[in-house]
């Protein structure tokens, strides 16, 4: 197989570009997208990568066409990706219910700006964490993942294909413009080098009738994709096991969401990913995610060489979310702050978490510009004063 | 050693292609890590434009230049902007011919190096384009960021087919000047 | 043209475990289905290699019944979904069953640019005039004048004419019929599922409960009588006014063609990459 671009080696790209590669890398052969900033290099370097694996780009009507063709290539067999930000993820909210009802492997990326409506289109924040997580409507799960530096954006894509592929689910990569758009140093492995996981297929006709069912004890059904005979009923109505629209017996709908989202929360220790710098002796933890982790990095390093015992929390993964190790946390440390380039969203699921052990203080930041380490040490600072 | 460079012009004079090619040097080239960001928006179509590289041999965290340990200046706007930002000590290469009002109080704290790259470009290669590129040339030599071999690979993997000759003239041309300084015949 | 019992045509194609159907008596959608099964079975297309594709609405309910992959989607976005399969998987035969209100309102711009690029797909689109699903209201296919349960004294905005939209859009076969044209209408679908590019078939399709009842056309022999005034032949209306054409409903075949189709040019497409990267002579 012949690469468009360098594998096995070092080079320096933009978050985008490494995004489009990574999906390449891990398989994916069709991309559908409308142009947003800053959202448009992942799609203009999947048009020119796709055609030339023999996948496929196409520039759809809108964000809400995108992901509804995203979803119908997945089902015809393809591993498939959409990006967009702000406004298009708005678009995109119904389809990514309709993904999460039928138990489509898609990977959605969300290079997020400022907002709401066109908000700062230039400009990084990470605004949209809960309606990466609750905004579609009804109950359900899915799984987000957050990177903070052009190598995370490459490595948690090709994560991102495998947890979709694994879960029968659509997987969000929470990124923003400034990640998106920042140039740096990315090692991209040679394909021999990858572990790729593809979506488990009916091992017999038997199988294939159960298109939802959980027949393996697994909670993830195989999926039976178009066009190997298997007549495969697909609908985003409430359906029984065999794909059945059963839009009101409560039972069967309440089996079906339950599973849904348990697929998900059971194989938490799976998904769940982090870091700690720190940890062991902090009295400080900072917890965040994504490009503010690494002004908190800072801050932290800077605090230590004070003498000031601080840690960092840094989440790769935003949903499942690890509710416990927070609670853990919390009944080491003497104070947590939580640091997010919005008014407050990761900070409400933290101080659940924290469950009232500790102190949980936010340190918000809008406008468009990542916190520099020393609006995070001053904050900590003028407290322990 | 995390070394921060900042690039600042106006918008045509290829501040953000030099920008990426010294991170590229730094990263593919030396082994190095390295990020380079930009301004984005209105700012950067015309107007004023700015960018910035780190460079460091372990991983970087905060991934902008918070104290330029060096700092190129083409132009009044980003003189007037970026100067007070550098790192005391710290060098500053300003376009000599673009930057008449200069703050003579302010630039004792730095080593600041006052050169015409446009015309010199001009002059050596014919075209004032490659002001960037002899400008690159000049910063890597005086500080020795990454190697000259490094930067003229990535100079070459940036450049549109058909200008190596050319782009490569103005990167030596820049070196020279450089050795010029760093001996003081400047 | 040989008709086969349609026990047999049900007994092939119908999944027995979803019948009864949601459709109401009189209701249009059941004739336009036994017409594309027809269509299938005499051009005897392999079951397993076509894909049925719906949004929302009674019509969009047929996917279910039949015994193929289906998927169904969200409101207006069929052929945005139906796009993925086909580029995904060009050896699929993918067919849309779309309402008016499905593909005229709220996906009427994933129709149009559908058309626009020539997605290989066979649209069988019922127009009952109404919202059956929901109750009544009125479609942006309402006939002026017509009752709705959002316009209960008459619907006052024009309608779209979605046979001539397509047609304007560069569809490769665009056909009109009423249900009551059952003969002209299989052919025409077999035309359509033959043809490479968007191919459209667009049935006058009576719903005497939800559009009917309002419009004092409540039963079957009223909505015929009514669907005969209303229609006029394709080489007909060619020789009438504008005035004498006001208000009625123009049936036939509108466009017959063959512009390559996306899936040609997506094939071109990646060879003219490939050239261009010099990765091919």
């Amino acid at each position: 197989m012949r690469y468009p671009f360098p594998v096995g080696t070092v080079d320096f790209i933009q978050g985008d570009e490494a995004i489009a590669r990574a999906a390449i890398l891990a398989g994916c052969r069709f991309y559908a997208g409308y142009p947003i900033t800053p959202a448009s290099e992942i799609f203009e370097a999947m048009s020119i990568y796709m055609p030339l694996v023999d996948g496929v780009s196409i520039q759809m009507e809108d964000e809400i066409g995108s992901i509804a063709a995203v979803v119908g290539a997945s089902w015809a067999g393809a591993k498939s990706m959409t990006a967009t930000s702000g406004p298009g993820f708005s678009l995109m909210m119904e389809n990514l219910g309709y993904a999460i009802m039928t138990e489509t492997p898609l990977v959605l990326v969300n290079v997020q700006r400022s907002g709401p409506s066109t908000g700062q289109p230039t400009l990084a924040a990470q605004g949209d964490l809960m309606q990466a997580i609750w905004g579609t409507h009804g109950d359900h799960s899915l799984i987000v993942l957050a990177p903070a530096t052009v190598q995370e954006a490459f490595d948690m894509t090709i994560k991102a294909f495998n947890l979709a592929e694994k879960y029968r689910t659509p997987v969000i990569l929470l990124t923003d413009a400034e990640v998106g758009h920042m140039r740096e140093r990315v090692y991209a492995p040679h394909p021999d080098e990858l572990e790729l996981i593809y979506r488990k297929l009916p091992a017999n006709e038997e199988e294939a009738k159960y298109p939802f069912g959980d027949i393996h004890g697994d909670l993830v059904p195989p999926m039976p994709v178009f066009g190997k005979g298997h007549h495969t009923y697909v609908t985003g109505l409430t359906h029984d096991e065999k794909g059945r629209p059963k839009t009101v017996e409560s039972e069967i709908h309440e089996k079906l969401l339950k599973r849904i989202v348990e697929k998900i929360e059971k194989n938490k220790k799976d998904i769940v990913d982090y870091e700690g710098y720190g940890l062991e002796d902090a009295e400080i933890v900072i917890i965040g995610f994504g490009i503010v982790t690494r002004s908190a990095m800072r801050a932290v390093k800077e605090l230590r060489k004070k003498g000031i015992k601080a840690g960092l929390l840094k989440l790769n993964v935003l949903w499942p979310f690890d509710f416990e190790l927070i609670e853990r946390i919390a009944e080491k440390a003497g104070k947590i702050y939580v640091v997010e380039m919005n008014l407050g969203q990761l900070y409400h699921m933290v101080k659940e978490g924290a469950n009232g052990k500790v102190p949980v203080e936010l340190i918000p930041k809008i406008g468009g510009e990542i916190h520099t380490p020393k609006e995070i040490i001053e904050r900590i600072k003028d407290n322990l004063r | 050693m995390r070394k921060e460079v900042l690039i600042g012009g106006f918008g045509g004079q290829g501040v953000i292609l030099s920008s990426v090619i010294l991170g590229r040097a730094a990263a593919v080239y030396e082994g190095l890590y390295s990020v380079q960001t930009q301004a984005y928006g209105p700012q950067s179509r015309g107007g004023a434009s700015k960018a910035e590289v780190v460079i460091s041999d372990e991983l970087i965290d905060y991934p902008k230049a918070l104290n330029p340990d060096y700092a190129v200046l083409l132009s009044q706007q980003a003189y007037e902007k970026y100067l007070s930002l550098v790192k005391e000590g710290g060098i500053v290469i300003v376009e000599k011919d673009l930057i008449p009002n200069r703050n003579e109080e302010l630039e004792k704290n730095f080593r600041v190096h006052a050169i015409p790259f446009t015309k010199l470009a001009e002059e050596s290669t014919g075209l004032s384009l490659t002001m960037n590129i002899l400008t690159l040339g000049f910063l890597v030599k005086l500080t020795g960021i990454v190697s000259e071999e490094a930067i003229e690979k990535a100079v070459l993997d940036s450049i549109p087919k058909g200008t190596e000759h050319l782009n490569l003239k103005a990167l030596k041309k820049g070196f020279e000047l450089g050795e010029k300084a760093l001996k003081g015949e400047l | 043209m040989y008709l086969k019992s349609s026990y047999e045509i049900r007994d092939k194609y119908l999944r027995k475990d979803m019948l009864p159907t949601i459709f109401c008596p009189g209701c249009g959608i059941g004739a336009v289905l036994q017409y594309t099964l027809r269509a299938i079975d005499d051009l005897e297309l392999n079951q397993d290699e076509v894909v049925w594709v719906s949004g929302i609405g009674c019509s969009s309910r047929v996917p279910g019944y039949v015994n193929f992959d289906g998927l169904h989607t969200t409101h207006g976005r069929a052929l945005a979904f139906a796009t993925g399969i086909k580029m995904a998987n060009p050896d699929l035969k993918v067919i849309a069953f779309m309402g008016d209100g499905d593909a005229a309102a709220i996906g009427g711009n994933h129709l149009i640019h559908a058309i626009r690029r020539n997605l290989d797909i066979t649209v069988i689109l019922i127009n009952n005039f109404t919202y059956g699903m929901t109750g009544g209201q009125v479609a942006p296919t309402t006939p002026k004048g017509l009752r709705g349960t959002t316009a209960p004294y008459g619907s006052f905005e024009n309608p779209f004419d979605i046979a001539e939209l397509a047609v304007a859009a560069g569809a490769n076969y665009v056909a009109r019929w009423s249900v009551f044209n059952y003969l002209q209408g299989i052919n025409s679908i077999k035309k359509a599922l033959q043809k490479e590019g968007f191919t459209l078939v667009e049935f006058l399709s009576p719903c005497p409960i939800s559009f009917g009842r309002r419009n004092k056309l409540k039963t079957a022999p009223e909505l015929i009588k009514w669907y005969q005034k209303l229609s006029v032949p394709i080489s007909k209306a060619k020789e009438m006014s504008p005035e004498e054409l006001e208000g009625k409903v123009i049936i036939g075949e509108f466009t017959d063609r063959d512009r390559p189709s996306l899936v040609k040019e997506y094939e071109a497409y990646k060879k003219r990459a490939k050239k261009a990267m010099g990765w091919e002579e």
